[in-house]
């Protein structure tokens, strides 16, 4: 398989991932927005949230249990992971062309992104 | 303001940022966080974490057309990619040891930057020349079309464009943007790449820069999802009907108008941040 063609079958799926993940987003602020759209807000001064939207488990607990917010963050994790996915199927189609040097190249961008998620949340 | 005031707004804000940014091709980002920040009042801090969010978006969501295209580099893009998701990292975990005063007036410099790029006209293809030894053993040379034939380019300078890539990721892990045109300016100006195959490339590596400091973000708080998500899905939508009307527009007077609306913003975000209202 050539270059090209592995990029756009990655590309389309990209973008399914990132519809899925919009969508996703909609549903949640659609949620919030019928239960909490007449609260009155202010971000002036910055609070981070709690660990329902901080945090792995917390969003996946929240969303679970069909919080607005928690679906939000799970939207915005799916999207998150489109670009990380990205470069896994680099990795893969790298190694699938016997390509050595750009297997481990995209191996090490790959390690440097889940090591970042990973160790933050 | 209500939540659903306030959403409807920030939605409409991020929906002609996206618009304009897709345009012009400098990304909604910057104009985003400064509009959000300036006009809303919102803290620096949400407006960096929506804006990064939206910068993956675009990314990812235009991944296929650029491909189609057949201009962008994947081998330049990842192997750069190295240096641009460490610097990411490190510039997102900067941007909780600085105050947000810092932010707003680093962020006013880059505008500044993104005005006088947008006032400039596309430069010319220069012209293409071979590999130096480090860009043939790492064999980041490539072919792009040029009136319906492709031709082939060599790569240079490589220690120079991965430096500049390093600040790229620091700047857009500081300040939650895509940091396009420094991208584009490491490998137009300092690694000798067409300028086609630079701008193209530069947008399939923010999505992934963008990811490396998401997790820092994310576990900080500065991803809400009360703000980030109509500047999500505002710049998406706005970004998809950019790229549809790409072709027809009169792309030279936007780039200007938009030059002085950001060049305004620049100003803006200087002043208040050397004030402390930021």
């Amino acid at each position: 398989m050539d270059d090209r063609r592995l990029e756009t079958m990655i590309g389309t799926l990209l973008r399914v991932g990132v519809l899925l993940a919009a969508a996703v987003v909609l549903v949640g602020g659609t949620l919030y927005l019928v239960q909490e759209g007449a609260t009155i807000v202010s971000y002036r001064i910055f609070r981070a949230g709690g660990s329902e939207v901080r945090t792995l488990p917390g969003i996946a607990q929240s969303a679970l249990h069909l919080q607005s917010e928690g679906l939000i963050q799970l939207g915005l994790l799916l999207l998150i992971a489109t670009p990380v996915a990205r470069v896994a199927f680099a990795v893969v189609g790298f190694a699938l062309e016997r390509d050595r040097l750009y297997t481990i190249v995209s191996l090490i961008v790959l390690v440097i992104l889940v090591f970042s998620l990973w160790t933050a949340t | 303001m209500t939540a659903l005031t306030f959403t409807a707004l920030v939605f409409a804000i991020s929906a002609v940022a996206g618009f304009l940014g897709a345009m012009t091709g400098l990304g909604g980002g910057v104009v985003v966080v400064p509009v959000l920040a300036i006009a809303l009042g919102v803290d620096i801090k949400y407006a960096i974490g929506a804006s990064l969010v939206s910068v993956i978006a675009t990314s990812s969501g235009a991944a296929a057309a650029y491909v189609r295209e057949g201009y962008s580099n994947i081998r330049v893009g990842m192997f750069l990619e190295i240096a641009t998701t460490i610097g990411a990292i490190l510039g997102a975990v900067l941007a909780a040891h600085v105050t947000t005063h810092v932010i707003a007036i680093v962020f006013g410099l880059v505008l500044i930057q993104a005005a006088y790029q947008s006032f400039k006209a596309e430069p010319e293809t220069g012209n293409l020349v071979p590999s130096d030894a480090l860009g043939a053993r790492l064999r980041l040379d490539g072919n792009y079309p040029v009136d319906g034939k492709r031709r082939s380019y060599g790569v240079r300078n490589v220690p120079a464009g991965f430096g500049l890539m390093f600040g790229a990721g620091a700047l857009s892990g500081l300040l939650g943007i895509g940091s396009g045109a420094v991208k584009v300016i490491a490998m137009d100006r300092a690694m000798k790449i067409p300028f086609k195959v630079s701008t193209t490339t530069s947008n399939f590596m923010i999505g992934v820069t963008a990811a490396a400091s998401a997790g820092v973000y994310l576990s900080r708080g500065y991803i809400d999802p009360r703000v980030a998500m109509p500047v999500m899905l505002g710049v998406l939508g706005g970004a998809f009907l950019g790229t549809k009307v790409l072709v027809r527009a009169q792309v030279r007077t936007l780039r200007i108008v938009f030059g002085c609306v950001v060049l305004a913003l620049a100003i803006e975000m200087i002043v208040n941040g050397l004030k402390g209202r930021v």
